[in-house]
């Protein structure tokens, strides 16, 4: 009981909860409100739901879907394997190398290999199909921004399958499933939960990237991410920046509940 | 049998290839002479020393450094007193209300978090340079750090600290001398964490930082949206021989300190969402 009386020094991290968790969402949905000459009033909102917005967040989602969508495909194949190579914790160490490197390096070595005179093109030519115009278009967007996620997308599918228990596929084998029964019935269904993480880790991020947009796709691919940016650093459009913000915000929060919020390492609780 | 093991392997040796080949191919590029990325014409080391002379990057560097100790160290002091005040809360509602809200920095995109801190800033008269930069590297570093430190405090055996009490020894001292030392190996972790998490971080310190004041990343980003410049091939190539020594070096420390099955939990959770 006397333990109550005593935690002044709880303060700093609950300060950091006021002012910099619940306060910043607060202040997104205050200037929500609040058009170009500070007048109050809903015209953002009303703005939002005319066909510019409305196209922008299709493209924002269908872009966002492609990206998680092709992720899942390169990674889940990639994360399986992983698990049955020996030595493991190497390769799942090379896969996590890359991550630690800036993405907008990463992103950089594109302009380079999808360029005009890039290596990519110049084996278009070898090939006969000729120059092509790959960077500043939707692939190019979509393939970088794959390839900055895969290990994101691999990591919790791979700890998944290290927590499938083997015998699960074994018994199934046994009973005669065959290797794709097993996978879609049994190894699908049990790392499900791995999946789900991976798709959160990739989809909402790639709502909300901006910088790949601008250096790859040269603002032909406009994210929901691109136009906060935008409405906050070049237009000074502060309120409707927000509203994107807001919409955002509930997409994320909407998707969270969707996937259901089990994230790996809040898992810890007794 | 043998065959099908065959094209699993070049499955993922394909993978590997993709994930190195575009860092690679940066490396290799920073030593051409021709000042392109696509025609190599000869050996030079032009752009690293191009790289070394350039006073404002390397003024830019230090800042990214500063940024990076004194936030992470700020961050891991709080996570600290979060991760307690995560661990003492009883009733379990109350705990996982703590803990969604300790998360929400580490799920929410980097463009809102940024916005969002841009308007706080703006509104609390906070000049945008060092000082809205560090504030904001300390305040999306806490959750992670706290994510790192819990399962350390919740591992540990509560007799411990019961029988410190009982043998006398006060709040204080149970934490410093039985609390805190139990928890160091998620400490240290959290700061590497936090450390990391600045050094990387680009579009939130995008958002908060003004005209004059810049990091690395921002930095690299204005650099790159003018094109290809070599100097960037070098600038990369020297980050990227820095992080695989940050990282061997924490592997090896790791390696040493914790059990090799927190190995593998602590890859995944560092890796949270992309910045």
């Amino acid at each position: 009981m006397n333990n109550k009386g005593r935690s002044y020094y709880l303060i700093p991290y609950y300060l950091w909860i006021a002012l910099f968790v619940i306060a910043p969402v607060l202040l997104v949905i205050y200037y929500s409100l609040f058009d170009l000459d500070g007048n109050l009033t809903l015209d953002n909102y009303v703005n939002f739901f005319t066909p510019v917005y409305m196209k922008m967040m299709l493209n924002s989602f269908w872009y966002a879907f492609l990206i998680t969508a092709f992720s899942l495909l390169v990674a889940y194949p990639a994360a399986y394997l992983l698990t049955r190579t020996k030595h493991k914790q190497l390769w799942l160490l090379l896969i996590i190398l890359p991550t630690w490197i800036n993405l907008l390096l990463k992103t950089y070595a594109f302009i380079g290999i999808f360029g005009t005179f890039g290596p990519v093109n110049s084996l278009f030519d070898v090939l006969g199909i000729g120059e092509q115009q790959i960077l500043f278009t939707g692939f190019s967007f979509v393939f970088v921004s794959v390839y900055i996620f895969i290990p994101f997308m691999i990591l919790p599918i791979f700890s998944a399958l290290e927590e499938l228990n083997l015998s699960l596929v074994d018994a199934a084998r046994d009973l005669g499933a065959s290797g794709w029964t097993t996978f879609r019935r049994v190894i699908f269904p049990l790392t499900i939960s791995g999946v789900r993480s991976g798709c959160m880790a990739v989809f909402i991020p790639a709502l909300s990237l901006f910088m790949i947009t601008r250096l790859i796709a040269g603002n032909r691919v406009i994210t929901l991410g691109t136009a906060i940016e935008q409405h906050f650093l070049v237009t000074q459009d502060w309120g409707m920046g927000s509203t994107v913000a807001v919409f955002l915000i509930v997409i994320m929060a909407l998707f969270m509940l969707l996937t259901g919020s089990s994230r790996k390492g809040v898992r810890h609780e007794k | 049998m043998k065959n099908k093991n065959g094209i699993a392997n070049i499955y993922l040796v394909l993978v590997f290839v993709v994930l190195y080949a575009p860092i690679f191919y940066l490396m290799y590029y920073s030593f051409n002479s021709g000042g392109t990325m696509h025609k190599f014409e000869g050996f030079t080391l032009d752009y690293y020393r191009e790289v070394l002379q350039d006073t404002r990057l390397i003024i830019i560097v230090i800042n990214t450094l500063v940024i990076a100790l004194l936030s992470s160290s700020i961050a891991t002091v709080i996570a600290v007193i979060g991760a307690l005040a995560i661990h003492r809360s009883r009733r379990r509602r109350s705990k996982n209300a703590l803990l969604s809200l300790n998360n929400v920095l580490i799920v929410s995109p980097d463009v809102i978090i940024g916005a969002s801190f841009l308007i706080l800033f703006t509104i609390a008269g906070i000049q945008l340079g060092f000082t809205s930069v560090l504030l904001s590297h300390v305040a999306f570093s806490i959750p992670i750090a706290v994510l790192m430190i819990l399962p350390h405090l919740q591992e540990m055996s509560p007799t411990l600290t019961d029988a410190a009490r009982d043998l006398g020894a006060s709040r204080m001292s149970v934490l410093t001398k039985v609390i805190l030392p139990i928890i160091k190996p998620g400490i240290f972790s959290g700061f590497f964490m936090a450390l990391t998490y600045s050094l990387d971080d680009f579009a939130v310190t995008f958002f908060v930082t003004g005209n004059g004041y810049s990091t690395l990343p921002v930095e690299i980003y204005s650099r790159a949206r003018q094109g290809v410049s070599l100097s960037i091939n070098a600038l990369s190539t020297l980050i990227f021989l820095f992080t695989i020594l940050l990282v061997v070096g924490y592997y090896f420390l790791n390696q040493r300190k914790s059990k090799p099955s927190a190995a593998v939990a602590e890859p995944v959770a560092e890796a949270g969402v992309p910045r």
